[in-house]
């Protein structure tokens, strides 16, 4: 049986952890070092906070060993903050987060609250008129080598990113009843 | 307003969960809340400590220490506006606040209503100690909820009381047949729909917060423990002895809450917590403002 680990640092990780239920997946929380030493299929990183989660993350000493198992192929799926902290860099700056993905991001690129929208769109292999809510949502400002495949575009700007089984939308479908995106992951994780 | 934005505020409100919400006066108070892990600061002109100990009338503060604050931090600030005071939280909607706590803290503007909550485009967070107060909350359109607590006490016993009341009338009402969901809607006096939503659901419709006298870490945890989905802190963090300490504590107590190995590590060499005023000793109950 397959068994997703869900970050739990801080966010929206109740809401991926639904979804993995409706499809019969298996997760777990992921709180601190011992949680992340169970053995899994893949990872989601939630909506939240990116600089709460980013801090927590190196304070409890998680980032090096997600880090490495990213790079040495562990699935994972980053919505939003999840999307930042893959991020190898922000507005052309290195970033200190997870750092796996070849992408550079921009943070709250919409604005404040008053920016948040909801939208539909297609994504590549993945789907039509899927439903598209942004929160104080990022967006990816450019892709760093061939490697970044762009999924999707809203209104002219990359909102879901994959290189290799590293899948990043700068929405959150965990905040919808739509599944394909959840779906088309755990496809990554058989690979 | 629409249900489009209904939806996006309350969904903002789901992104905060899990976090610390910290109260701070000036852009560097914001800027160490960060640092050390806040999820959205509430920039305010005196934490509640201050202004109970100020007295006399406290209001909204100067848009201008705001926009400072909103240029400090790139989480989501928030700011209180008087509970009733519709003009107080049009300017804030003006400066593009993320939150708006339409706050017992501060003096109420109104005496018998509180905002209209759907006409504004912006998100609120309001104050309940119980679940009819928080479903009046809710029809009003606020788009999160947090105990009212008592602010600026140090002390948590009213956040306590105020979030086992709502659990255990969370607990009541799922219970509850279908037919004596009207008498509970009446007695509670709060609208059917959303006490049918509870019913149904087992929880509020919108995000639950703890606010009101949070202290320590050991306070944050048992909030997390008693089903609140992420805190408030006020005057706990800058009116102690190490503000950042203490901050970074509090925000790891609250995403590891179930480790007492952990909440023990992180209560050691915190310094002098705030000094705190027992609720028997104080002037005013905040909490009994607006219900």
């Amino acid at each position: 049986m397959k068994r997703i680990a869900v970050l739990a640092l801080q966010g929206a990780f109740a809401e991926h952890e639904m979804m993995l239920r409706q499809l019969g997946v298996q997760s777990f929380q992921v709180r601190q070092l011992s949680d992340w030493m169970q053995p899994k299929d893949g990872l989601i990183l939630p909506g939240g906070e990116s600089t709460v989660q980013c801090r927590l993350l190196i304070q409890l000493g998680l980032l090096a060993p997600i880090r490495k198992d990213i790079l040495e192929g562990l699935p994972v799926f980053g919505t939003c903050a999840g999307l930042i902290l893959l991020a190898r860099q922000e507005n052309g700056r290195p970033r200190q987060g997870l750092s796996t993905m070849d992408t550079d991001v921009c943070r709250n690129a919409y604005g404040r609250q008053l920016g948040s929208f909801q939208t539909t769109g297609n994504i590549q292999d993945v789907g039509t008129r899927i439903p598209m809510t942004f929160i104080r949502a990022p967006y990816v400002l450019r892709t760093l080598s061939s490697q970044v495949r762009i999924l999707t575009e809203t209104d002219g700007r990359i909102t879901a990113v994959q290189q290799g089984s590293q899948l990043a939308t700068a929405f959150h479908p965990e905040l919808t009843t739509d599944t394909r995106l959840h779906e088309y992951f755990l496809r990554l994780t058989e690979l | 307003m629409n249900e489009n934005r209904q939806e996006l505020n309350r969904q903002l409100a789901q992104m905060l969960k899990g976090g610390v919400i910290m109260d701070v006066t000036t852009p560097e108070q914001a800027r160490i809340a960060e640092q050390a892990g806040a999820c959205a600061v509430m920039a305010l002109e005196r934490i509640p400590a201050d202004i109970r100990a100020a007295g006399g009338v406290a209001r909204m503060s100067d848009p201008a220490m705001i926009r400072g604050i909103q240029q400090a931090v790139s989480i989501p600030v928030m700011a209180k506006c008087r509970i009733g005071h519709t003009a107080e939280a049009r300017i804030l909607e003006a400066i593009e606040i993320d939150y708006i706590d339409e706050s017992e803290v501060l003096s109420p503007a109104d005496s018998v209503f509180h905002i209209d909550k759907h006409q504004f485009r912006v998100p609120f967070v309001c104050g309940a100690r119980n679940l009819g107060e928080a479903l009046r909350r809710i029809a009003e359109g606020a788009t999160m909820i947090r105990t009212k607590g008592e602010p600026g006490t140090g002390d948590v016993v009213q956040a306590v009381s105020h979030m086992r009341k709502m659990q255990s009338e969370i607990r009541r009402i799922s219970s509850l047949a279908e037919e004596e969901l009207y008498e509970a809607a009446k007695e509670m006096q709060a609208p059917l729909e959303l006490v049918r939503y509870v019913h149904e659901n087992g929880h509020l419709p919108v995000v639950n917060f703890a606010a009101g006298g949070i202290a320590t870490p050991a306070d944050a945890a048992l909030l997390m423990m008693m089903g609140a989905e992420g805190v408030f802190v006020g005057s706990g963090i800058f009116k102690s002895g190490n503000p950042e300490k203490r901050a970074k504590a509090i925000v790891q107590a609250v995403t590891n809450y179930q480790d007492a190995g952990m909440l023990a590590k992180l209560s050691e060499d915190l310094g002098e917590a705030m000094v705190g005023i027992n609720e028997q000793e104080i002037q005013i109950l905040m909490a009994e403002r607006g219900k």
